[in-house]
């Protein structure tokens, strides 16, 4: 099985490269034809769709909470949501004034769809967890359709289900098959990392791909919110960290109140919020403005003027550390934190005297991953004192730093082999992981590309079922090195949703052709709400992308 | 990088190129994209002023007043000049500006004409206190000049606008530069070719390449035959062009001194036009009965020469430029093959076995009819490489190949004697990873063997965006800033503009120039623009 799989990817990495310097036609076309399951993306786990067809109008029908629902009308996430889904399905209020005005006297065969939060305590004020439960049923019948969910993230997956369920007749009627569903995702943790640090990423852009990824099932949004080339977070302990750090220190940073807004929208979306503040490397901003916490690089005996990665080795650096990720798990309320940790460059370090006078008192001899284990050690020991979890890149578990027992490592790097080799070695010594070694989306080639994603499965690797299951998901990347608000969205939907529906679908779902039918109707789908999701392969959508 | 997923980052050398652009600060003359032939500036520079800011006609201007395309330029470079002021950024009357004009002369009135192959775009420009003189053969050479004006100006950090004290000769050094999309694989909503095309003044494009019928979709609603759109495109109603939009785009591009050149590619790539036109297309054999299936246009029809008359005539009459491009690209002869009739013709004329005279007696027909119709033809390179024959003033478009193997196209269709035209090394819809506008802007369509005629054979080239992957949510950010460096190319002295390195920061400030005109430019690296794109 394995074999097979990378022969397939073998087989399409060569059609890619043929169309790069060949032309244009030789396209062995994928032809379009339906899905008997229709526009639905991520496929569900469990789904029936009988002949059935009902009627809903506008003018008529409503989602309402069911009467024995634990959530009820002070529930403002589902309110909004009831809100949002009815305008996905019936268009705007001022479309709506419309119908009205032309509206038929039909009657809805459906009339309501009853949302019912079945557990005690609904969570509809709390954020959603790397253990919050996302199940829900979905029964769509005469006269009424029940939405089960024993919590709020579950019916927010539920009403994106049903509004896929909704399709318009060649009469712009819209009609809803009647349709059980009972499903639940397959991975906890599904997310997409943007980079607002090498391009700033104006707020609405990422308001935008919250929404999106809200229509494909993710529930984590990585922000990797500073690197190198800028510091746009606006810290209220260090604000000269942005002062000095952002592309501008008025409108390339982000307020205390634009993270707060994102975490808000993010939430009533059932996403979590995890902040990256990667160190000791990829810090060269956050020198800009808070003194001596890089290492000055030497040049000989002198100090060239430039700066290495994070100076491990002074006091003031780990008193610096400990106050700013105090705010940070202060200002982001989930349970998790990512430290980065990749790629840090030893030469800086290697030229400074001091640091190699403290290598000798340390024992560390000649061996830099020990300095750089020393310094790991001591944020993730403060990071431990703030009461978060933590994300590392794969380097950090590589260089054999001591890491708690519930350290999420983060597989990035190496080609199949390596990355398959790596998960097997983590998972061996216990710890849970994540993989995006297959999915970093800013990486683009011509042609479709997003059934590589889509084949790549986290859990194929040599291991025992326990290891597998320490498997929790995975992460779509989109760095920024070319990407910014002009071009994030295009490039990042629909391709990120191949990787959503690995995450959430069951793993038996891995029918190419069926996927491209679903997908392309779901990729219009998200056009037509208004997102600019590029095309899969020459094809229309009925109402184009009217945003230019 | 041996392994393409080794680094989750990559640290190109460019870097260092982009920290000394931000030290040497933005207000380089050299801003102007695509460089002119002859420039030079001195730091002297004068305030402008929104409200004491005027373009006027020179006295000896054979164009005045009511010249449509300047009047409207006008108005327009106006917005572009100061973006802060139409969008009611608020500006304090200041008391003592001086009034700044821009007198644009030029020698002769063809406000109302369109431009052509023939039309000079050639421009000087001084600029001095309180005036700047646009001098031009052409209006469309003025429209070149105001966009260059337009770039020279900057706003500094308080809001204040200002321009340096400039020389300015310039001429393209091309006449063809074209930007092909492509409305049949997808459609392409009006806007979106309408913002095209502005763009496309800012990098002095002048033709608009439209490949608007193929294989997928046929959206050009034709008076003579409506049935092609009615039942060829991917929606009668709201996926079609209708002769007024048609219209509303040959005028838009006439405002911005753009060709609006058709192609309506046969006999291949005809799939959408056999839906509305029964008998067109050649019926495809499987053994002794018909398939069921079409191949390209049958060629042995009278009726399909009759049809193509027809159809190409309405063309001529709806499109003004003197070119149509006839296509001729990628025909396949398995259907022609296994069709009994088209054998039996290929026997009485003598064609043997071999199709591509088929081909060949096929593309002299059409040409012909537009050779009637007064109209010159462009074909793509295969039409050459299968067949000699065709009349001198075709104009051959080469889209294969390697630099090795279009180099050897040049040189042996210009030997031929024929005029041509390259696109081969601008496919841009072929994206990769990384800053592949070094390799659009380092092409040389000079550089083959061949003697000075030869050489001046070679009209042009195009930026071809076919749309495969492409439609109206990714278009923009995918052609720009990408096709502006094949502008530069196209536009700008070779030798002065060799240096990939020194184009990479003018080219940055280029695209946030872009940005603020409302273009989703993408970004060439990282960094970032003072005003970034608004919009999703």
């Amino acid at each position: 099985m394995l074999k097979f799989v990378s022969l397939l990817l073998a087989l399409s990495f060569c059609q890619g490269l043929q169309h790069n310097n060949i032309d244009d036609y030789v396209e062995a076309e994928p032809v379009f034809e339906a899905s008997k399951h229709g526009s639905l993306w991520p496929l569900p786990q469990k789904v029936q769709i009988s002949e059935v067809s009902l009627k809903l109008t506008s003018s008529s029908f409503r989602i309402v909470d069911a009467k024995a629902s634990s959530a009820g009308p002070s529930c403002s996430l589902l309110q909004s949501a009831y809100r949002r889904y009815y305008e996905y399905m019936f268009g705007s209020a001022k479309k709506q004034w419309w119908s009205k005005n032309n509206r038929r006297s039909d009657p809805s065969d459906l009339s309501e769809l009853q949302v019912w939060i079945t557990s005690p305590d609904s969570e509809c004020d709390g954020y959603p967890s790397v253990t919050s439960d996302e199940s829900y049923e979905l029964t769509v019948n005469q006269p009424v359709a029940v939405l089960k969910a024993p919590k709020v993230w579950g019916a927010l997956h539920g009403l994106e289900t049903f509004s896929q369920l909704v399709f318009e007749d060649e009469y712009g009627a819209k009609s809803i098959n009647a349709t059980i569903i009972n499903d639940f995702p397959r991975f906890q943790h599904r997310g997409i990392l943007l980079d607002s640090s090498r391009h700033f990423l104006p707020i609405k852009v990422i308001l935008a791909n919250l929404e999106t990824m809200a229509m494909n099932k993710f529930n984590v949004f990585h922000w990797h919110i500073v690197d190198d080339q800028s510091f746009p977070y606006l810290s209220r302990t260090f604000p000269q960290l942005s002062e000095q750090g952002a592309y501008h220190p008025y409108t390339h940073v982000y307020t205390p109140a634009d993270v707060k807004m994102v975490i808000e929208f993010a939430r009533l979306r059932g996403i979590r919020v995890i902040p990256e503040f990667d160190t000791p490397g990829h810090t060269q901003s956050w020198g800009k403005g808070q003194k001596d916490l890089l290492t000055p690089c030497y040049s000989g005996s002198k100090p060239s003027g430039s700066f290495g990665p994070v100076n491990p080795i002074l006091n003031t650096t780990y008193d610096f550390m400990a106050q700013f990720f105090t705010e940070i798990s202060t200002v982001f309320p989930d349970g998790y934190v990512h430290l980065g940790g990749d790629e840090v460059d030893f030469t800086c370090w290697k030229s400074n005297p001091d640091i190699q006078k403290f290598m000798q008192q340390q024992h560390f001899g000649d061996d830099y991953r020990k300095l750089e284990s020393f310094y790991i050690q001591k944020l993730l020991d403060i990071v431990t004192s703030t009461k978060k979890g933590y994300l590392i890149w794969q380097e950090v578990f590589d260089n054999g730093v001591k890491l708690k027992a519930d350290t999420l490592i983060h597989v990035w790097k190496g080609n199949q082999e390596q990355y398959q080799n790596e998960m097997a070695n983590v998972t061996a010594s216990g710890y849970q992981t994540l993989l995006s070694t297959p999915w970093y989306l800013n990486r683009i080639s011509y042609g479709q590309d997003w059934q590589g994603f889509y084949k790549a499965d986290p859990q194929d690797f040599k291991g025992t079922d326990e290891q597998k299951k320490l498997v929790i998901g995975g992460e779509a990347c989109l760095w920024g090195e070319y990407v910014d608000a002009t071009n994030l969205t295009p490039r990042l939907w629909p391709r990120a949703s191949a990787v959503a529906e690995r995450l959430w679908s069951a793993k038996s779902v891995t029918d190419i052709g069926d996927a491209f039918n679903r997908l392309s109707l779901h990729r219009c789908r998200m056009v037509e709400r208004g997102i600019p999701a590029e095309p899969l392969f020459s094809s229309y959508c009925p109402r184009e992308y009217k945003g230019v | 990088m041996s392994v393409v997923t080794s680094g989750r980052y990559t640290f190109p050398n460019y870097t260092l190129v982009f920290f000394i652009f931000l030290q040497l600060g933005l207000h380089s003359v050299e801003g102007v994209w695509p460089l002119p032939q002859s420039i030079t500036s001195s730091p002297e520079r004068y305030p402008l002023n929104p409200q004491a800011f005027y373009f006027t006609y020179g006295s000896q201007s054979a164009a005045q007043e009511g010249c449509s395309v300047l009047d409207e330029a006008f108005k327009r470079y106006f917005s572009l000049v100061f973006p802060d002021y139409s969008s009611g950024y608020g500006f304090l009357r200041f008391s003592v500006d001086k009034p700044f004009t821009v007198q644009v002369s030029v020698g002769r009135d063809d406000c109302d004409s369109y431009p052509d192959e023939d039309s000079s775009e050639q421009y000087t420009l001084s600029v001095s206190a309180g005036q700047a003189s646009l001098k031009a053969k052409t209006v469309w050479g003025a429209l070149r000049g105001l966009e260059t004006f337009s770039q020279l100006v900057y706003q500094e950090d308080f809001g204040s606008y200002y321009v340096n004290k400039t020389e300015i000769e310039d001429f393209p050094r091309f006449q063809f530069r074209g930007i092909l999309l492509d409305t049949s694989r997808h459609y392409l909503p009006l806007q979106a070719i309408l913002k095209t095309l502005d763009a496309m003044a800012f990098s002095k494009f002048n033709v608009f390449h439209w490949h608007i019928v193929d294989d997928p979709s046929f959206p050009y609603q034709s008076r003579t035959f409506p049935d092609l759109s009615a039942k060829g495109a991917f929606h009668p109603m709201t996926h079609i062009y209708t002769q007024s939009d048609v219209r509303r785009v040959i005028s838009f591009a006439r405002m911005r001194g753009i060709r609006v050149l058709p192609e309506f590619d046969s006999p291949g790539h005809t799939q959408s036009w056999g839906k509305g036109q029964s008998d067109l297309l050649t019926p495809c054999y499987s053994g002794s009965s018909p398939s069921g299936t079409f191949g390209p246009v049958n060629p042995i029809l009278p009726s399909t020469y009759k049809f193509m008359a027809t159809l190409f005539k309405e063309v001529s009459s709806v499109f003004p430029d003197s070119y149509i491009h006839l296509g001729g690209d990628e025909v396949n002869f398995s259907c022609w093959k296994s069709n009994p009739d088209v054998r039996a013709f290929m026997m009485k004329m003598g064609f043997g076995a071999d199709f591509t005279k088929l081909e060949a007696y096929y593309m002299e027909n059409i040409v012909n009819i537009t050779v009637a119709l007064n109209r010159t033809s462009i074909v793509w390179q295969d039409v050459f490489d299968y067949h000699e024959r065709i009349p001198k003033d075709t104009v051959l478009h080469i889209w294969k190949g390697l630099p090795a193997s279009y180099a050897a196209e040049l040189s042996a269709i210009t030997k031929a004697g024929h005029r041509v035209l390259l696109a081969a090394p601008w496919y841009i819809n072929h994206i990769s990873y990384g800053q592949d506008w070094r390799n659009y802007y380092t092409v040389q369509p000079l550089n083959f063997s061949g003697t000075e005629e030869q050489k001046k054979l070679v009209i042009g080239g195009e930026v071809c965006m076919w749309g495969e992957y492409v439609d109206a949510t990714n278009l923009t950010p995918r052609l720009w800033p990408r096709a502006s460096a094949a502008a530069e190319r196209l536009w700008s002295n070779e030798k002065q503009t060799s240096d990939v390195d020194k184009a990479f920061p003018r080219l940055q400030d280029f695209r946030c120039k872009l940005l603020r005109r409302g273009i989703q430019a993408e970004p060439l690296f990282v960094g970032h623009c003072k005003h970034e794109y608004q919009g999703v």
